[in-house]
C-alpha cells in the first residue's frame, strides 16, 4: 500500500503509523456522560468501505495526515494534512 | 568547544573494496559539517523562516516540498512543511537562533546529534535505490532537493548535493551501523572509502 503524502509524494506504508479513526469527536472534556465517553474511547463502526483515518508520516516529513481509505481494497481515495492550514498551496507544483 | 570524533570509528577504513572489475562505482566519505540545525516555522511563518535562513546562509529556498539549495559553505533543504535542515560552518546554529525571532519559529542545534555520509559516483543512485523506496533519478530527485525517509528504523534526510552525489544525514548513534549497510550495498558496484 502506498500513501501519497502531500509533502513527500507516494511512500510505502512502512513509513507511516496509524493514528486512529478520524470520524470520532471527543466529548466536552468537562462532560461526565459515561455513554458518550465510552463510545468515543471504545466503539468503532468498522465500515467495510471508505473510512476516514489519521496516519502520521513518521518515517518521512512527520506530519499527521487525514486519509480516506477503502478498507476492502486499501485504495487511498483522498489525503490531506490533518492541520488544515497546511493544505493551502500544498504539494509540488 | 567539545571536540567531536567520528561516529564511524574503526568502521571507516580508507581503501577500495568489493567488485572492482569496472573500478569503484561509488566513493563513500563522511561529510559531517561543523554545524547542523533544524529550523522550524510556527504556523503561518514559513516564508519568514525562509527569509531568516537566507539572511544567515545566503541560500534562497523556494517554499515548495523538498526544495533545497547548496552553497559554498552551507546547504539547506525542506524536511517537512515549514521545517528545514541547515548545514554549514561553525557558528551556524547560533547565527540562525539569533536570526529567527521567537514568534517565527525555532532553531534546534543538531551538530552533535547527526552525522552526514556522502555517496558519490556513477552508481550512487543504484546503490541508494537498494536501501530506500525512493526514485533517485535526476528527474524525480533534482540537484539540491532533499527527502525525508527511513531505512527500516533508521531515519534519513537525504540531499542531492551534486550531479552524482548525495549527502545522507542519520542519527549519530546509527551512523556506524548505517555506514556498514551502505558499504555492503556498494560491494556489488565496488566502492572507494576516503
Ligand atoms: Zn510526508
Amino acid at each position: 500500500m502506498l500513501i501519497p503524502c502531500p509533502h513527500c509524494g507516494p511512500r510505502d506504508l512502512s513509513e507511516f503509523s496509524y493514528q486512529g479513526d478520524a470520524t470520532r469527536t471527543r466529548p466536552d472534556p468537562a462532560s461526565t456522560d459515561m455513554k458518550a465517553w465510552h463510545d468515543y474511547v471504545y466503539n468503532r463502526p468498522n465500515p467495510a468501505g471508505p473510512h476516514r483515518e489519521y496516519w502520521q508520516h513518521a518515517g518521512g516529513c512527520r506530519t499527521h495526515l487525514l486519509v480516506t481509505r477503502d478498507t476492502l481494497t486499501h485504495e487511498v481515495q483522498a489525503v490531506a494534512f490533518a492541520r488544515a492550514a497546511l493544505n493551502d498551496g500544498a504539494g509540488k507544483p | 568547544m567539545v571536540e567531536r570524533i567520528s561516529p564511524l570509528g574503526e568502521a571507516f577504513r580508507p581503501g577500495t573494496y568489493g567488485n572492482l572489475v569496472d573500478g569503484p562505482g561509488v566513493t563513500l566519505t563522511e561529510a559531517t559539517p561543523a554545524a547542523i540545525a533544524e529550523a522550524s516555522a510556527f504556523p503561518g511563518s514559513a516564508e519568514a523562516l525562509l527569509g531568516a535562513i537566507e539572511t544567515v546562509t545566503g541560500l534562497s529556498l523556494p517554499a515548495t516540498p523538498g526544495a533545497g539549495a547548496v552553497g559554498g559553505d552551507a546547504a539547506a533543504f525542506a524536511i517537512g512543511p515549514g521545517r528545514h535542515l541547515v548545514a554549514g560552518a561553525e557558528g551556524l546554529s547560533a547565527s540562525l537562533q539569533a536570526a529567527v525571532a521567537l514568534d517565527i519559529g525555532t532553531v534546534t542545534d543538531l551538530s552533535h546529534g547527526r552525522a552526514a555520509l556522502r555517496i558519490a559516483g556513477p552508481r550512487a543512485e543504484w546503490v541508494l535505490a537498494k536501501l530506500f523506496a525512493l526514485d533517485f533519478s535526476p528527474a524525480a530527485f533534482p540537484l539540491s532537493e532533499g527527502r525525508a525517509t527511513a531505512h527500516h528504523d533508521i531515519f534519513a534526510h537525504i540531499q542531492r548535493t551534486g550531479g552524482e552525489q548525495f549527502d545522507i544525514y542519520v542519527f549519530r548513534s546509527f551512523a556506524r551501523a548505517f555506514w556498514e549497510e551502505i558499504c555492503a550495498a556498494a560491494a556489488e558496484t565496488g566502492y572507494e572509502v576516503r
